[in-house]
């Protein structure tokens, strides 16, 4: 690798599977349920963690040797608290439609505990460009898995993905509707998420097997 | 570090100094900018009761787009052609009545002395008098809000919602074309009296062919903002009915 050394390659490529923190890791599963029902927020979603916990992880990182420990977690939840609100302001300023469509993710994300993980696991004992990088892999790692299960949940759910009825009109009977197929409705509904995570989880442990617990 | 982070004194300082930095830079931060944000909330008040009234840039089916920001102020005077405040038997014309706060007047209203203050936009389309109606609720998590604009025979010519935090995919799918469009040609009234919209289950009519029967259909999955809607249209639009009719007597 040119530009990334081998070590810090991995830190961006575990997450994606071998790590990933919704199915191995088991954090951020709450907005993983809540906000997949649809693809765009999804990825709306993931965009907007990439950027926090990016971010958060270089600040906490540069901010390592000074934080007292005893209040370390006051610190962390402060600091992606600020970084969060600025964003949440400059994004009503200068692109307010934007921020209508974002509405309750940018606060979700404050509560999102894989931004607290990772704080607390990485950022606080490496330095910022390994924890830019570590920050950056768990959340694509992370949206990742939000994007397949708001595939699935959109596609069965309400047959469109990203808003375009991709297997006709439910109303008015054409497409695969024509045929007698129909939505499950049950795919809206966030137990559905945690079903499909489940499957997921199925799938990538059958493939390698190193990743199942004794 | 030779730093002795654990020392009790060294946390209380680190506490107070995060505290004073990242107070004073959220408050500069939300100073500096107050002045765009309040600016950009007033236009989309603007682009919101010019959609209610079909005055929109939507392109397509399932597009929802408001009027541009740079132009909606212009387009606002022109379509809307009075600003009314009703409180009580009182109605004064005021310009500015679209900055009304709904949530307050609410508040005040608890107290049975003070006589709410109701905005009322009256504009003009296509050479018919439009009366939008704001309206503002509860959700399932937390407020919604919108507008319903009726013509003279208090028929639906358009209607607007939105909402502070309904569930992505489910309850916030009344902000959708879909969803709006039903309430296109409904009626309030049934034989002259007032029924509101009910956002009905298990309807019927799901394509919306019965304009009389003062049903739309629901979202599946979002009873609870769906009723929550029911509600704030009979609550909201209730009260302006007897300036309403007083008009066409």
């Amino acid at each position: 690798m040119g530009l990334l050394s081998k070590k810090d390659s991995k830190l961006i490529l575990d997450p994606l599977a071998d790590n990933n923190p919704i199915t191995i890791q088991v954090l951020g599963i709450c907005s993983a349920l809540a906000i997949t029902a649809q693809l765009k927020a999804s990825i709306v979603m993931a965009i907007s963690v990439m950027a926090v916990l990016g971010i958060g992880n270089v600040v906490i990182s540069l901010m390592r040797n000074i934080i007292p420990s005893k209040i370390r977690i006051i610190v962390q939840l402060v600091v992606v608290a600020a970084l969060v609100i600025i964003v949440d302001q400059i994004l009503k300023a200068f692109a307010y439609s934007l921020s209508k469509e974002l509405s309750v993710f940018i606060g979700l994300i404050i509560t999102n505990c894989i931004i607290m993980g990772r704080f607390e696991a990485f950022a606080l004992g490496n330095g910022p460009w390994r924890s830019f990088l570590d920050g950056i892999g768990n959340a694509a790692g992370y949206g990742l898995i939000l994007i397949i299960v708001g595939f699935f949940r959109e596609l069965l759910g309400s047959g469109t993905l990203l808003g375009f009825q991709v297997l006709g009109d439910p109303i008015q009977k054409t497409g695969l509707y024509a045929i007698g197929y129909e939505n499950n409705g049950f795919m809206l509904l966030s137990p559905m998420a945690l079903i499909i995570v489940g499957l997921i989880i199925w799938v990538q442990r059958a493939k390698n097997k190193d990743l199942i617990e004794e | 570090m030779a730093k002795n982070t654990d020392k009790n004194s060294y946390t209380i300082i680190f506490a107070i100094v995060m505290v004073v930095v990242v107070g004073s830079l959220l408050a500069g931060v939300a100073q500096g900018l107050k002045s765009k944000i309040t600016l950009n909330e007033r236009y989309e008040k603007m682009q919101n009761i010019l959609y209610a009234m079909g005055v929109n840039d939507n392109e397509g089916e399932g597009d929802v787009t408001f009027v541009p920001t740079d132009k909606v102020e212009e387009t606002f005077h022109k379509y809307i052609k009075q600003q009314l405040v009703i409180q009580g038997d009182d109605v004064t014309e005021n310009d500015e009545a679209y900055l009304i706060d709904l949530k307050k007047e609410e508040t005040k209203a608890k107290d049975s002395n003070y006589k709410r203050r109701l905005p009322l936009f009256i504009g003009e389309k296509d050479g018919e008098t439009i009366y939008v109606i704001p309206m503002r609720g509860k959700g399932l998590w937390d407020a919604i809000w919108g507008f319903v604009a009726l013509d003279k025979s208090f028929t639906v010519q358009g209607v607007f919602f939105d909402h502070k935090g309904e569930t992505p995919g489910l309850g916030a799918e009344i902000k959708q074309r879909y969803f709006m469009d039903d309430f296109k040609g409904e009626a309030i009234l049934d034989n002259d009296v007032f029924k509101g919209i009910t956002v009905a289950k298990g309807n019927n009519d799901p394509i919306n062919e019965n304009k009389m029967d003062n049903k739309v259909d629901a979202i599946a999955g979002a009873t609870i903002t769906g009723n929550g809607v029911t509600a704030m249209i009979k609550k909201d639009v209730r009260m302006y009915l007897p300036y309403l009719k007083s008009l066409n007597n």
